[in-house]
């Protein structure tokens, strides 16, 4: 059984790393606030508007540049053209444009017009003005509410401390994946806003297994330091975030190698969520509590213990 | 911990089995599910056997989705012609002439009735229009829909108020979604879904379609027929309708309409028996050829217009009266044109305008492809957890893969039951709960070897281990539904699905962990009674 060569009570100083944690994530955050505002993410039709064709040529390869071409001959404006897959498919990407909800329909009918003999269009998006602009505000707002239900989650079940620490964590996570975004020029859709929630409900998923222990620590030993305890959890609860990442791991590499083109780039987030997401929980998460003054063996009286009271 | 009792076995032992069971026919191709339903005797009632598959999304079975609008402004313009036709109406009636016609004000209209007398014998006819406004849960509101005014100089102001205006949207979307119905399924698809959506929306749903272009020429058009007579340039009452042909000439039309869409009983594509050009054939009601043929009768000679969304398709003069309440429509269409313009007119005009505003197709070889690749992803991946969580912990590992795969057939055995829709992120949902899925077992394990190296005997730390870490399991799993349950609210279409798998999924994780794992351990304590546990 492998499980048998980890290393078992482990002693990281997880409390002496943040002095090099936190600088290389504050200027990781910083990066990423600067990336956003010069290079910008690459938007998809979902936030932005427009016309996306997929489409896969009938003979044995597609000619990006012919496409390009003629697309552009069609005067629409912007026209992205790009190849993926085994060479015989493009994708299609025509801005929003003027002339409203209406103004989009003619897009599809005039690009059926022009290559409809050659290829088989195997995926048409349309989204107009109104829709885009209510998916961006739907995408924010479900991003802050789910800040926000963590939040007074954590508070409910834990202490205020342990709440801030884990919203640090995951607005840490979100900016990162942000960063990820704007630095792979990955489209940036609906899709990635799921990729993203679930990125933050592992991450936290994570800070959270850590925290327990945490609590349970500060419990069991009220007079030593409080880092010498945070390191403890951390060290106790070591093995299972490697396996848990692992296990993870495996199957989103599965599903980017194996789950087709419309997962992919779902699938490289989610693996750079998951790396970011176990980092901050680590390095993120549970030394900040060191700052927020935790209160050691306080809890006496605490929320009636599920776990003792399920032991018996 | 350790212990159970025989009816909490059976419980759990039935919920896993009954979950399995209804994932079963998920499993199947469809060929295979036909056939297992029919080899099922017939005295067997059909709810005993689960027989219902997962609902594939669009996405996965390809098809299209349209998102359509009511053009609100061009609904209230509608109205408030017909008020105006309405008042002309009652003017006519009562043989009350004005000055200066009557205007189209802002969602109303206007008259000047200079007479008292004249004013007393119009306001009450006029109030008749206005409607109340009611709603079903709390019945009348005492709102009416209309709401009249007057001034001491006579201006009379008929306008739809704020409730008019929501209650004309709304049984304009109810009727919209009738005609919508009735237009998609003269196509001969399976299982569209037609729904409302929001206050002024219609979402549309066509699974498996071969050309997209044929449906959304059949949503976006209002289709409104009229026939009305061909007027002098410059006469009142006319309106300059474009012509379809001889490039869009502007030519008047009169405003009283003769017979319309509502009076066509039938509709058919043909061909012209002389010149062989793709028409129409039609015919009235009793009322529509009545009216027709008395308005035939008196026009011979003039030229009459056929009208189609505001549109002149074709002003034939008519040579004599035609009373046998059938008739043609022909304008130099196309053979697929005049078949649209069957199902059209058959299934009838929609009472306002619809904008698309959202649309996505997926074609059906995506969609197979799709389901390819994802069952192909989800195999490999839960095998590689299988293998790494067996090569970690031995028979624990076997354990954790056992939990996971019950896990996995009650996702799909809830989703079948719920109804719920399956989607290509759903597949990734999937995966990631294998994955996390793991997480609980790995606690469960990781707490239980703790125990056993402070020196605890086997079954304390089997009890100790289980205690604590499930507390953990329903703090750390409560997270992510919180954040599934955000996305369910607040996404559409796929990502919806992700969203639903994916509470499933940590529901069935908590599940399993609790009873399945817990269960399994139990056994292989009591079979094996190890004096310390060793992982």
């Amino acid at each position: 059984m492998l499980i048998r060569y980890f290393p078992t009570n482990t002693k990281f100083e997880f409390m002496r790393y943040r002095r090099m944690s936190f600088p290389f994530s504050a200027l990781l955050s910083v990066l990423t606030v600067v990336l956003f505002f010069t290079v910008g993410m690459n938007f998809g039709i979902d936030f932005k508007g427009g016309t996306l064709i997929e489409m896969r040529a009938l003979g044995p390869t597609a000619d990006a540049g012919a496409i390009r071409d003629r697309a552009n001959a069609l005067g629409f404006g912007s026209v992205e053209v790009q190849a993926f897959g085994d060479g015989r498919e493009v994708s299609v990407r025509v801005e929003l444009q003027p002339g409203g909800e209406r103004g989009q329909q003619e897009v599809v009918a005039r690009m059926r017009e022009a290559f409809e003999d050659a290829y088989e269009f195997r995926r048409i998006e349309v989204v107009g003005p109104r829709v885009s602009s209510e998916l961006v505000q739907s995408g924010t707002l479900g991003v802050i509410l789910a800040l926000v239900a963590i939040l007074a989650y954590l508070w409910f079940r834990f202490e205020w401390q342990y709440a801030i620490g884990a919203v640090v964590a995951t607005l840490h996570d979100i900016v990162l994946t942000i960063g990820f975004f704007a630095i792979t020029q990955i489209q940036f859709d609906m899709t990635s806003i799921a990729a993203l929630l679930t990125i933050m409900g592992y991450s936290l998923n994570d800070t959270v297994v850590v925290y327990d222990r945490i609590r349970e620590t500060l419990r069991k030993y009220k007079k030593r330091p409080i880092g010498e305890l945070l390191d403890q959890a951390i060290n106790d609860t070591l093995t299972r975030t490697i396996m848990t990442g692992l296990s993870t791991g495996f199957a989103i590499i599965a599903l980017a190698i194996f789950g087709g083109e419309v997962l992919r780039s779902f699938s490289y987030t989610m693996l750079f969520g998951l790396v970011v997401g176990t980092y901050s929980s680590v390095f993120i998460a549970a030394p900040i509590l060191v700052y927020l003054g935790l209160k050691q063996g306080a809890e006496t009286a605490a929320p009636a213990d599920a776990t003792a009271a399920a032991a018996e | 911990m350790l212990r159970f009792t025989k009816s909490k076995v059976i419980a759990i032992l039935a919920a896993v089995i009954l979950g399995i069971l209804l994932a079963v026919p998920s499993m199947m191709t469809r060929e295979q599910r036909v056939a297992f339903q029919n080899s099922i005797p017939s005295w067997v009632p059909s709810w005993l056997v689960p027989t219902s598959a997962i609902t594939l999304g669009l996405d996965l079975q390809g098809g299209s989705h349209v998102l359509l609008e009511v053009d609100v402004p061009d609904l209230l313009r509608t109205q408030t012609t017909q008020l105006r036709d309405d008042v002309r109406r009652i003017l006519r009636e009562n043989r009350i002439s004005l000055q200066g016609g009557i205007q189209m004000v802002q969602r109303g209209v206007q008259i000047r009735v200079p007479q008292q007398a004249d004013r007393d014998t119009l306001l009450p006819r006029l109030r008749e229009l206005a409607q109340p406004v009611g709603n079903a849960i709390l019945g009348p509101t005492g709102n009416n829909d209309i709401e009249i005014t007057t001034t001491p100089e006579g201006l009379i102001t008929l306008a739809y108020t704020e409730a008019g205006v929501t209650e004309r949207v709304r049984r304009a979307i109810q009727q919209a979604i009738e005609v919508l119905r009735r237009r998609v399924d003269a196509m001969g698809t399976t299982e569209p879904n037609i729904q409302q959506q929001g206050a002024d929306r219609i979402l549309v749903q066509v699974p498996g379609l071969q050309d997209p272009q044929q449906l959304k020429e059949l949503l976006g058009r209002t289709a409104k027929l009229e026939f009305r007579l061909l007027g002098q340039t410059g006469a009142a009452d006319t309106d300059m309708l474009p012509m379809r042909e001889e490039g869009g000439r502007r030519v008047p039309v009169e405003r009283t309409v003769i017979a319309e869409g509502a009076d066509l009983i039938d509709a058919q594509p043909a061909f012209d028996s002389r010149t062989n050009e793709p028409i129409v054939n039609f015919r009235f009601n009793i009322r529509g050829a009545q009216r027709f043929g008395d308005a035939t009768a008196r026009n011979i000679g003039r030229p009459l217009a056929i009208v189609l969304d505001n549109e002149v398709v074709s002003a034939p003069t008519i040579q004599s009266a035609i009373t046998g309440g059938s008739g043609q429509i022909s304008g130099n269409f196309t053979v697929e044109q005049v078949n649209n313009l069957a199902v059209l007119l058959r299934a009838g005009a929609l009472p306002a305008k619809l904008t698309i505003i959202e649309e996505r197709t997926v074609g059906p070889g995506l969609g197979q492809d799709s389901i390819e690749a994802g069952t192909l992803a989800v195999s490999i991946g839960s095998a590689l957890v299988a293998a790494f969580m067996i090569a970690a912990y031995g028979f624990l590992g076997i354990v954790a893969v056992v939990a996971v795969a019950v896990n996995v057939a009650l996702i799909l055995g809830v989703m079948s039951a719920l109804g719920a829709t399956l989607t290509l992120p759903g597949i990734a949902g999937i995966l990631l709960t294998v994955g996390m899925a793991v997480d609980s077992n790995v606690l469960i394990y990781e707490r239980i070897r703790e125990e056993a190296r402070l020196g605890r005997s086997a079954v304390s730390s089997l009890d100790q281990g289980f205690g604590r870490a499930l507390g953990t399991i329903l703090d750390a799993n409560f997270t992510t539904l919180l954040a599934a349950g955000i996305l369910f609210f607040l996404g559409t279409g796929p990502v919806r699905g992700f969203a639903v798998t994916l509470s499933i999924g940590v529901i069935t994780t908590v599940f399993t962990a609790y009873t399945v794992t817990r269960l399994m351990i139990a056994g292989w304590y009591n079979y094996t009674r190890p004096k310390a546990i060793q992982i």
